[in-house]
């Protein structure tokens, strides 16, 4: 067997494997009971899924230039990820989307509006740090 | 009450020469995206990626960042093995949870006060928490250095005990990776109080 063909499994497994995450991702989105548990899914096995998915297409791309742009996707999607479900998270959280009878604790509750009160009042805190460094 | 604070926030302002090494560390990351966008190393691609760096950081200029440690390539490959393994097993859990009829997972939102409260330790905590089994980040208090995180998937208040002690532990491989030695020091050290112990507050959520 060449090194081509075994580099085509490979691949193929990759790519396989990454669909079936990706599929599980899907299903959860719908079976899970609320907002946070399916932003779970939306977080992990997506990423994962994805990862693969882009491991096969190099691995059958085979060509410098595809490889690097493969590369900065999945960097990107390392980096991208977790942010937007802290960010579905945050938005969500004080609401009704989530299913409070299902939560075993939540330690949050007592110092949220603190930490709400805190980011609004001095919105401007990284920037002033930053703003007289500059320049 | 306010969760435990171990470490006081720590994020003096900048001496030039920390901010000069930031400046060149955005600029050499920002010319490695452009060229690898590109797809090849040529002297074109090099100039314009730097145009665009320095253009980027002038109209966009970066909020600042303290790097105190340095970067140890043995704690730092440990750290990324760790992180891959737990991916998969993430993945593949949360793929069990969603297959498995006739159980609807059980959750908790707990806090964690992180030992080292640096801006940039809170970050790489929180994006790396997010991606490993059972836990996404909700909400971040730079004030205290403390991180919110949702657990999917637990059963009891003993699990999330032991989770708590997965999140430092995740805190502690990154800090041995990226950390200064004094860092190093605050999270490996015996800590003489025990771990700190955050608000309880049980029977709230029925």
């Amino acid at each position: 067997m060449t090194l081509d063909a075994v580099l085509d499994i490979v691949a193929a497994g990759c790519l396989i494997a990454g669909a079936l995450l990706s599929l599980a991702a899907g299903v959860a989105l719908i079976r899970f009971p609320d907002l946070l548990s399916r932003m779970h899914a939306a977080a992990k096995p997506q990423v994962l899924g994805l990862l693969l998915v882009l491991l096969g297409c190099a691995l059958r791309l085979r060509t410098g230039v595809d490889i690097t742009t493969l590369v900065l996707v999945g960097v990107f999607q390392l980096a991208t990820a977790p942010v937007a479900a802290h960010m579905v998270g945050r938005v969500a959280y004080p609401h009704d989307e989530i299913r409070r009878d299902l939560l075993l604790t939540d330690e949050l509750a007592a110092h949220i509006d603190r930490i709400r009160a805190d980011r609004t009042d001095r919105p401007e805190v990284s920037d002033a740090a930053s703003a007289p460094g500059r320049g | 009450m306010t969760p435990a604070s171990p470490a006081e926030p720590t994020n003096p302002p900048l001496t030039r020469r920390a901010r000069r090494r930031n400046q060149l560390v955005a600029v050499t990351g920002l010319v490695l995206v452009w060229v690898l966008l590109w797809g090849s190393f040529t002297w074109a691609n090099l100039i314009g990626g730097l145009l665009v760096a320095v253009v980027l950081l002038t109209v966009f200029p970066l909020p600042p960042v303290t790097f105190a440690g340095r970067i140890r390539p043995v704690p730092l490959a440990r750290f990324w093995s760790r992180f891959l393994r737990d991916l998969v097993v993430a993945s593949v859990q949360i793929a069990w949870l969603a297959l498995r009829f006739g159980h609807t997972p059980r959750s908790a939102i707990i806090a964690v006060p992180l030992r080292v409260n640096t801006d940039l330790n809170l970050t790489l905590t929180a994006e790396a928490l997010s991606l490993v089994p059972g836990s996404l980040i909700l909400e971040a208090d730079r004030r205290t250095g403390t991180l919110y995180v949702h657990v999917l998937g637990v059963r009891t208040l003993d699990e999330v005990q032991r989770f708590r002690r997965d999140v430092l532990d995740l805190e502690a491989r990154i800090v041995a990776a990226i950390g200064s030695s004094e860092e190093r020091r605050r999270v490996t050290g015996a800590d003489p109080a025990g771990p700190p112990e955050p608000t309880r507050l049980e029977g709230t959520p029925t």
